[in-house]
């Protein structure tokens, strides 16, 4: 065990000098930050309009099903292999693997809310886009953002493995450490890379609490059971996006 | 696509698939055989559901590089050692059924449990005979979700030395062929897709109750289904 003692030294030695650990975790965060934003920006509004729709629900199951199945090792050689190193085909894979959990989210997010509710805001004279923008979006909030957290666990990860194809980031303190045997740096990288996802993670479940609506958050009676939604109202579909 | 490769080289494709087979069958069904007991306590205690779900929530938080590295520091393996892999896929797919199993036992109806027991079953009767095959339908669409990311996860072994499908891919990239990352992709798509089937099979074959289900309600969509998704 002190082996993480050594790596927690390493880290704090490394932090602004030698292979600069704080400019890579920079880098790690500001490169997987905009790869979530483009995702949401492609995702949200199509996983909205398939949920209020209900149209395209069988595609939106088959991408989240075939993406969930697709190694990204294997999509980021390939990639790379096809369009050269550098930032951009990585950007592209990570977007490309962070759209399905996200289309998901908004998706399964808009579907769960209520029928009756709907009915309701609809008999109160509220055209559609009043009712996307005002009754479906804030109900599906908490899964949206549990759509969030997967998308963006999702990126972090994937951005850990992209170091092996001579992309900076976090993970290479962990290829430098297998190339070289430093099981230090091996471990020091590893601990970097989870406490990244920990955080991120921690930050959008703290979130995640507060969107839940007034209204809805009265109405519960029971914290697990299901609130007063009537189908696909289990979040778990999209907390196991795929993992890389 | 470099055909005359793939044709010279049958004999790596089919060792790397048989190696790949190793690694991800067993962490499946450690997955499932560990869920049962935790999932059931789950649904039985709000506290146990909530500590485990927890601790099965962050665990899935962990990128797979990073799992891949911490094992063996924690357990005691060597580093090359391919038990990690098998270690970290177990931990993965615990953590994913865990919730799975705990929804699982949740779905049996409580008047069904309430019957046994009036008509004698004692509990652990009552939980063999009469809620575990109940659960099934739940357990398996989360034992599908398990083996189709285990499968795709496993992949990641490559970078820390385990050999197995994943090897390809950065074979492919260090010798900027990407023949071997296609036969890579497809082999893994494969494999999910046959164990896949053979664990819809395994199901089917269990709950032999659902076929006629199936008839009487055709393409509903269900909750496990969304569960699926």
């Amino acid at each position: 065990m002190s082996l993480f003692g050594d790596a927690f030294a390493w880290i704090f030695a490394h932090w602004t000098s030698g292979p600069d650990v704080s400019a890579h975790v920079l880098e790690h965060l500001a490169v997987s930050g905009l790869c979530v934003l483009i995702a949401v920006a492609i995702a949200l509004p199509i996983g909205v309009a398939i949920g209020h729709t209900g149209r395209g629900r069988g595609a939106a199951i088959l991408i989240s099903n075939v993406a969930r199945a697709l190694p990204t090792l294997g999509l980021l050689s390939i990639l790379i292999l096809l369009t050269g190193i550098g930032v951009l085909p990585i950007a592209i894979v990570l977007v490309i693997l962070a759209i399905p959990p996200m289309l998901a989210g908004a998706y399964a997010g808009v579907e769960s809310v209520d029928r009756q509710t709907i009915d309701a805001a609809r008999a109160l004279g509220m055209t559609e886009w009043q009712i996307i923008a005002r009754v479906e979006i804030p109900l599906a909030l908490p899964l949206l953002i549990g759509g969030l957290r997967a998308t963006a666990l999702q990126v972090i990860a994937t951005l850990g493995i992209a170091s092996a194809f001579a992309f900076g980031g976090l993970g290479i303190y962990l290829i430098n450490g297998v190339n070289t045997g430093d099981y230090v740096q091996l471990l020091a990288g590893a601990i970097l890379i989870t406490a990244l996802a920990l955080i991120v993670d921690g930050v959008l479940a703290i979130a995640q609490r507060f969107v839940v609506p007034r209204g809805v958050a009265l109405g519960r009676t029971d914290q697990n059971g299901p609130p007063n939604r009537t189908r696909a109202q289990r979040p778990r579909a999209l907390q196991e996006g795929t993992q890389s | 696509m470099n055909w005359v490769w793939i044709g010279s080289n049958l004999g790596l494709i089919g060792g790397r698939i048989l190696e790949h087979l190793a690694l991800t069958a067993p962490p499946i069904v450690i997955g499932l055989v560990l869920s049962i007991p935790l999932g059931y306590a789950a649904s039985r205690s709000k506290v146990a559901r909530s500590i485990l779900l927890s601790v099965g929530g962050i665990l899935y938080t962990i990128p797979s590089i990073a799992l891949l590295v911490l094992v063996p520091v924690v357990v005691g393996f060597t580093i090359l050692d391919p038990l990690n892999l098998v270690f970290a896929l177990s931990i993965y797919a615990v953590a994913i059924m865990v919730r799975s199993a705990a929804d699982a036992f949740a779905s049996v109806p409580q008047d069904v449990l309430a019957s046994a027991t009036a008509i004698g079953f004692s509990r652990w009767q009552r939980f063999f005979v009469v809620q575990l095959p109940l659960a099934v339908p739940v357990l398996l669409a989360g034992i599908r979700v398990v083996s189709v990311s285990t499968v795709s996860i496993a992949s990641v072994g490559a970078l820390t030395g385990i050999d197995q499908l994943g090897s390809f891919f950065l074979d492919a990239f260090q010798r900027s062929f990407p023949t071997e990352a296609i036969v890579g992709i497809a082999s893994i798509l494969v494999l999910a897709a046959v164990y896949d089937v053979i664990l819809s099979r395994i199901g089917r074959a269990l709950t032999p109750w659902s076929r006629k289900q199936a008839v009487a309600t055709p393409k509903t969509y269900t909750a496990d289904k969304v569960a699926a998704l």
